[in-house]
């Protein structure tokens, strides 16, 4: 069995499990940001008074924080009376950042285990080898209610990369080429897994990526076997016991993508998919008016640190707006004492307090017609962060930060190579 | 025998990947109230959708229907301007649960898009997954869905089906 079938085997209670079987699973961390107001709309109609689990529930503010109208504001007031009426403990409030990276480093996420949220990029959580999926607020105010939840068991799409990246090449640019190649629904209802030994060697804020834009392909989830790196990870935020769940050497998997890492270039989506990527060099010289570096899919400190490597001492021309959300407090924090920071600042760009922002057009940087965006983020869908007449395009922090330098769209080989 | 979930009403056309932020974008999700929500329905494609639409009427789309979030207003604003079902050539997971689960009825059916126009009337038999174009006598067969999620949409959604399950265990 793969590592996603064993760990729905064993959240329902039975020995094997295999794609297309229906089962009822156990969840075991359910996140829910803002929406829980929604998922209250729908809770209130069931014949029950609390959650069954409250002590399972994470719950935050993320999407509008701080919040930018008074519509917010009174979602906002709302989610706090019922953090208090449900009795939920994990609570963050605004103060922490972005679900999908305040989950893992407040030791929510273990490997094995089942995580819902009320988000589709719950699939980032795979990257610490748990079954991870995003859920709608109905579905949610059923797992409140019993627990539980039915899933159909995916079959499993393994995605191989062996071999050392060239400079510059992040994993943003490895799944944005796997999902030009597999579609905007090529890994519909499947799991992808990643595997190989350019996966282990890349950080866990790499890894997230990848998993975080699994849903871009239609995925269900995206999940990555833990190693000595999720371990050490976790060591010191987890505080609960947890058993690693592997695949089986004889795993059987729906299809199989093998790559070579020394292949990938820097990689661009162009509007309006994320699955529609292209390399840097077929786009090279399109003019941007912001350029945004952060979101749960590109907000960690590693992109950060590769993005000032690339403005330091440098300045963004008055063209270009440069908006840097980093996704949460401690990488805020840890950002501020690596000196990213005040690079940031120096070179021009302006850096906000961990929040979803303009990735989801919520605030802090929407776009205006016929204006162009180079993102960090994860959606270039039509009207995604502004106006319907705007254009988004997906690239890596490495290749958000060349361009904001150039004002166009711009290898980050070439900045990264006069630069050193 | 329980009376067949029939729905028949007038089409209107959608491509392929036909996005959440699309059927309703992110920029409006801070508006609770359904039916103030719903005059943003396809904003970015069509403002006046809202207006046009009549109750009753029947959504087709290509492949990759609702992907993108987990927005569960996507198919609450298509229910609350009363669109009696979706039929798609395929549907993105999260965007099929959803409206499975607020008891709008879905239908995978290969081939659709090339088979209506906008306009035409589609009489949709959703226990069978037969989909007739009354506008010009051909029939369709999209998937079944399993008797579990028909008995979801003819509770009237997932919350309504948890009810009766939880009244039968006391």
């Amino acid at each position: 069995m793969t590592i996603t079938e064993k760990i729905l085997a064993d959240h329902s209670g039975r020995k094997e499990t295999s794609p297309g079987e229906i089962v009822e699973a156990r969840i075991d961390v359910y996140m829910v940001h803002e929406f829980l107001q929604q998922v209250e709309t729908v809770f209130h109609n069931i014949d029950m008074e609390k959650p069954l689990h409250p002590e399972r529930i994470v719950a935050l503010l993320d999407h509008w924080a701080p919040a930018p109208s008074v519509d917010a504001a009174e979602i906002h007031k709302i989610c706090r009376e019922l953090v208090e009426r449900y009795g939920i403990q994990n609570w963050y409030d605004m103060r922490e950042g972005i679900c999908h990276q305040i989950l893992p480093e407040k030791g929510h996420v273990v490997p094995g285990e089942v995580i819902v949220g009320t988000d589709s990029h719950t699939t980032t959580y795979g990257a610490f080898g748990a079954f991870s999926t995003g859920i709608g607020t109905t579905d949610m105010a059923i797992v409140f209610a019993t627990g539980k939840l039915w899933l159909r068991v995916p079959e499993s799409l393994k995605i191989n990369v062996s071999g050392e990246l060239p400079e510059w090449v992040m994993s943003k640019d490895v799944i944005l080429r796997i999902l030009g190649d597999v579609g905007a629904d090529g890994a519909t209802y499947k799991a992808m897994e990643f595997q190989g030994d350019t996966i282990h060697s890349m950080s866990i804020d790499a890894r997230m990526t990848l998993c975080n834009m699994s849903i871009e392909g239609g995925a269900k989830n995206g999940i990555i076997e833990p190693d000595q790196k999720t371990f050490d990870f976790l060591k010191g935020r987890v505080r609960k016991e947890y058993s690693p769940v592997y695949s089986d050497g004889d795993a059987h998997y729906a299809d199989e993508l093998y790559y070579d890492a020394g292949k990938f270039e820097p990689q661009v989506a162009k509007p309006y998919s994320p699955a529609n990527s292209v390399p840097i060099t077929e786009v090279e010289g399109t003019e941007i008016d912001q350029a945004f570096l952060g979101s749960c899919t590109n907000g960690r400190l590693e992109d950060l640190a590769v993005a000032a490597n690339i403005l330091r001492g440098r300045k963004i021309p008055l063209s270009v707006r440069m908006i840097v959300i980093p996704a949460s407090k401690e990488v805020y924090s840890e950002a501020m004492r690596e000196g990213l920071v005040e690079t940031f600042i120096e070179s021009g760009a302006q850096v906000y307090y961990p929040t979803c922002g303009p990735c989801i057009g919520g605030h802090l940087g929407l776009l205006a017609s016929e204006e162009v965006c180079v993102s960090s983020s994860n959606r270039n869908f039509l009207g995604r962060m502004g106006s319907g007449k705007s254009k988004v395009y997906l690239a890596s922090p490495a290749t958000v930060a060349a361009s904001a330098l150039a004002g166009r769209l711009t290898d980050p080989r070439e900045v990264g190579r006069k630069h050193s | 025998m329980k009376a067949k979930l029939i729905v028949e009403g007038c089409v209107w056309k959608f491509g392929d990947d036909v996005n959440t932020d699309i059927i309703i974008p992110g920029r409006y999700l801070t508006i609770t109230e359904p039916y103030e929500l719903a005059k943003f329905a396809f904003q970015d494609l069509d403002p006046d959708f809202h207006k046009k639409v009549n109750g009753g009427d029947v959504i087709v789309g290509g492949k990759n229907f609702g992907c993108g979030s987990s927005r569960e207003q996507a198919p609450l604003v298509l229910k609350t301007l009363g669109i009696g079902a979706v039929v798609a050539e395929s549907f993105a997971r999260i965007f099929f649960r959803n409206a499975i689960n607020l008891g709008l009825p879905v239908v995978e059916c290969p081939g659709i898009a090339d088979a209506v126009k906008k306009g035409e009337t589609l009489r949709i038999t959703l226990e069978e997954g037969k989909i007739e174009n009354v506008s010009t006598g051909k029939t369709m067969r999209g998937t079944v869905l399993p008797g579990f999620l028909i008995d979801i949409i003819r509770a009237g959604g997932a919350v309504a089906a948890l009810n009766a399950k939880i009244r039968r265990a006391r």
